[in-house]
């Protein structure tokens, strides 16, 4: 108990320093969607039910083009192709967990509180309180989101982009994926996903994202042959 | 009508993603090549999402001193590499940004 107690604290105050980014982002995306058209209803509708940054922000662009509904779908879909990856490296640290508290980890599973988790938990899944501190690093995150976005809505388009505030996100990406390049075949993957991402930007539905995993994975592996180096 | 109609297909989609692995039932033992092919999704995914944010300009490729979110960049890169810190990397690199914008 006094362990739940002490990794949920771990978790909100590892979740504080997201805030500079998320809170950006969320105002960022929030503006967006008021400017494709979204009424505020239905964007905090979505931003609650769906609560996937990039996919909300590419399914504006698809609305805002009168795409029909099918396609919009398709496309957060691939946009969140890197959720299912997600959910299958993150399945292993909750595995002895009840069905609910799985639920609850699905909804909450974002790009934030995924990368922290593992930062903290990657080397050791049989540590206690996993639960607890991903539900304390998931909830402010979650409360962040969602006001900021909804003052994104509010304000529209009044927002200095003097500020530069939406850069925060990519440094944000930053932050949390080079602490991970511990070893050769992990450099490996992230340069070889990045040049693809960079590479096959123009490639329709956002899936230059998809296959930058699918090449950086590939290539992690065959590093390994290479450098000969034990996986975790 | 539409509109809704998306927000529901957007909700099962990415709920359906999320949940995916996560509520498989506990003996089912996801394949040794699969597992070691997942260690390498956060790194290539996360890295995936910011390289095209610093090397493209307008869609097009940009390797130049007028690209100040690239010089930024490499400052934040630099201070995540050295210190690992989410805070100070973040806050480093929009200081750049302004700074590397004032200069060119």
């Amino acid at each position: 108990m006094q362990l739940a107690r002490t990794e949920f604290k771990a978790g909100l105050r590892a979740s504080l320093p997201l805030f500079i980014a998320i809170g950006p982002f969320g105002l960022v995306t929030g503006v967006a969607m008021a400017a494709g058209g979204i009424p505020p209803l239905e964007a905090m509708a979505m931003s609650i039910l769906v609560y996937a940054d990039a996919a909300m922000l590419a399914a504006t662009q698809m609305i805002a083009a009168d795409s029909p509904a099918l396609v919009v779908v398709a496309a957060a879909f691939i946009v969140n192709l890197r959720l299912f990856m997600y959910s299958a490296s993150i399945r292993p640290y909750f595995a002895g967990e009840s069905l609910w508290r799985r639920v609850l980890v699905s909804y909450a599973l974002v790009d934030n509180p995924y990368a922290l988790f593992i930062q903290r938990f990657g080397a050791h899944p049989e540590a206690p309180g996993k639960f607890e501190f991903f539900i304390g690093l998931a909830i402010p995150i979650w409360f962040c989101w969602q006001v900021t976005l909804g003052i994104g809505l509010l304000v529209g388009n009044q927002l200095p982009a003097a500020w530069k505030l939406d850069f925060a996100a990519p440094l944000a990406f930053i932050a949390m994926s080079i602490p991970l390049l511990r070893d050769k075949p992990m450099v490996a993957a992230a340069v070889s996903a990045g040049a693809t991402a960079v590479l096959a930007h123009g490639l329709p539905l956002r899936s230059g994202m998809a296959l930058a995993a699918v090449v950086g994975i590939l290539v992690g592996l065959l590093s390994e042959r290479i450098w000969s180096v034990k996986s975790a | 009508m539409s509109l809704w109609l998306a927000i529901l297909g957007m909700t099962v989609a990415t709920f359906g993603q999320r949940a995916s692995f996560l509520l498989l039932p506990p003996h089912i033992q996801l394949p040794a090549l699969l597992r070691r092919a997942l260690r390498y999704v956060p790194a290539a995914v996360l890295t995936a999402i910011w390289a095209p944010e610093l090397l493209l300009q307008k869609g097009v490729l940009s390797i130049a001193l007028g690209n100040e979110r690239l010089l930024a960049g490499i400052v934040a890169i630099a201070i995540a590499w050295r210190f690992r810190v989410t805070f100070g990397t973040i806050i480093a690199g929009l200081v750049a940004l302004h700074f590397f914008d004032w200069m060119f």
